[in-house]
């Protein structure tokens, strides 16, 4: 099995190393997240659902992943 | 009972969304999920706040709030709590958009981390590029009369001033700013925060504001449930008399019964 070429992004404030060439989608995907269900910041931008199959993460990316939780 | 009490009132129409409730609620700080539908559903609120967070990738916490809550039956207004600047307030608030449901931002920017009072300058500031970019917005802020003049002008769909500091439970502290604040403005005045108990939600009310927004009071009571009951009883409840006229009040009896045809 060939090793899988990895990048490193910011993902919710941590530093982590993912497989390149990725999607929002596949990645939402191997994070087990329903695109439905978070909203994406990529380097500070907001990205329509719609994108999440075309946008590529690329090397040094810094990603937010939010979503609802309870609050007051 | 409550509907025919309902009945006598009108709904509460915010941003061109008509609510029968004028209970709105909060979704925090409940002990479990389960606990918080139920308590919500006891309250009878149709609007309920959520706040816009990380997702928790190592998933030690809880998942997101709609796991639990149905977009279909709630009317969710997000919140911008836990920022202190009119840029992260807008960042959170077109997060919040994004998630698709509604143009609704419950827009909070603090300015102090000890009262959580809010910082009305920043929130002025937030509530103009908001409601510039079409956000529905609902303004939490100080019970200040020109603070809340101002954010209406800027275009807020709502004011939202508090009782009395977030989560303390101290009930209204100035009744008489509440009732100037909505004597002046045009569009729905709801008191946001502050609100401990049945007996607060009714002088709030009795203010002749337009609703009453709540978390703490219900999710920190020993029991949410039957808090949540008491608080759609009261928020109706008070609501009557504002409605109705209340009668003088004077420090001085005056007998209810005829004076004359007593015996001798």
């Amino acid at each position: 099995m060939t090793q899988h070429e990895t990048i490193r992004v910011q993902l919710n404030g941590k530093e982590r190393e993912i497989e390149a060439g990725l999607t929002v989608r596949s990645l939402l995907e191997s994070l087990d997240l329903k695109p439905g269900m978070v909203v994406v910041e990529l380097n500070r931008e907001i990205l329509e659902r719609d994108s999440y199959p075309t946008v590529t993460v690329s090397e040094g990316d810094t990603l937010e992943l939010v979503h609802f939780v309870g609050g007051g | 009972m409550i509907d025919e009490a309902r009945a006598l009132d009108g709904p509460l129409v915010i941003g061109g969304e008509t609510f029968v409730s004028r209970l709105i609620v909060g979704t925090g700080k409940y002990e479990t999920n389960e606990i918080m539908v139920d308590a919500i559903r006891a309250s009878g609120a149709e609007m309920v706040t959520v706040a816009v967070r990380r997702v928790d990738l190592d998933r030690t916490k809880a998942e997101g709030i709609l796991h639990h809550l149905d977009p279909d039956e709630f009317f969710l207004l997000a919140n911008t709590a836990g920022c202190y600047t009119a840029e992260d307030a807008v960042r959170y608030a077109r997060l919040a958009r994004a998630a698709g449901f509604n143009d609704f931002v419950k827009l909070e920017v603090i300015g102090d981390e000890k009262t959580l009072l809010p910082d009305v300058a920043a929130t002025l500031e937030a509530a103009r590029t908001l409601s510039d970019e079409g956000f529905k917005v609902m303004a939490y802020t100080n019970d200040d009369l020109i603070t809340a003049l101002r954010l209406e002008d800027a275009g807020c769909v709502a004011v939202m001033p508090l009782a009395s500091p977030i989560g303390s439970g101290l009930g209204v502290v100035n009744p008489y700013f509440i009732r100037e604040i909505k004597s002046r403005l045009e569009v729905p005045v709801i008191v946001d925060a502050g609100v401990g108990t049945a007996s607060d939600a009714c002088v709030t009310m009795e203010q002749g504001v337009d609703g009453v927004l709540m978390n703490t009071a219900l999710a920190a009571a020993d029991d949410p449930v039957r808090m949540s009951h008491a608080m759609k009883h009261s928020s109706v409840a008070a609501r009557l008399p504002y409605l109705a006229g209340r009668m003088p009040s004077r420090e001085i009896a005056v007998p209810s019964s005829p004076t004359k045809g007593m015996l001798d």
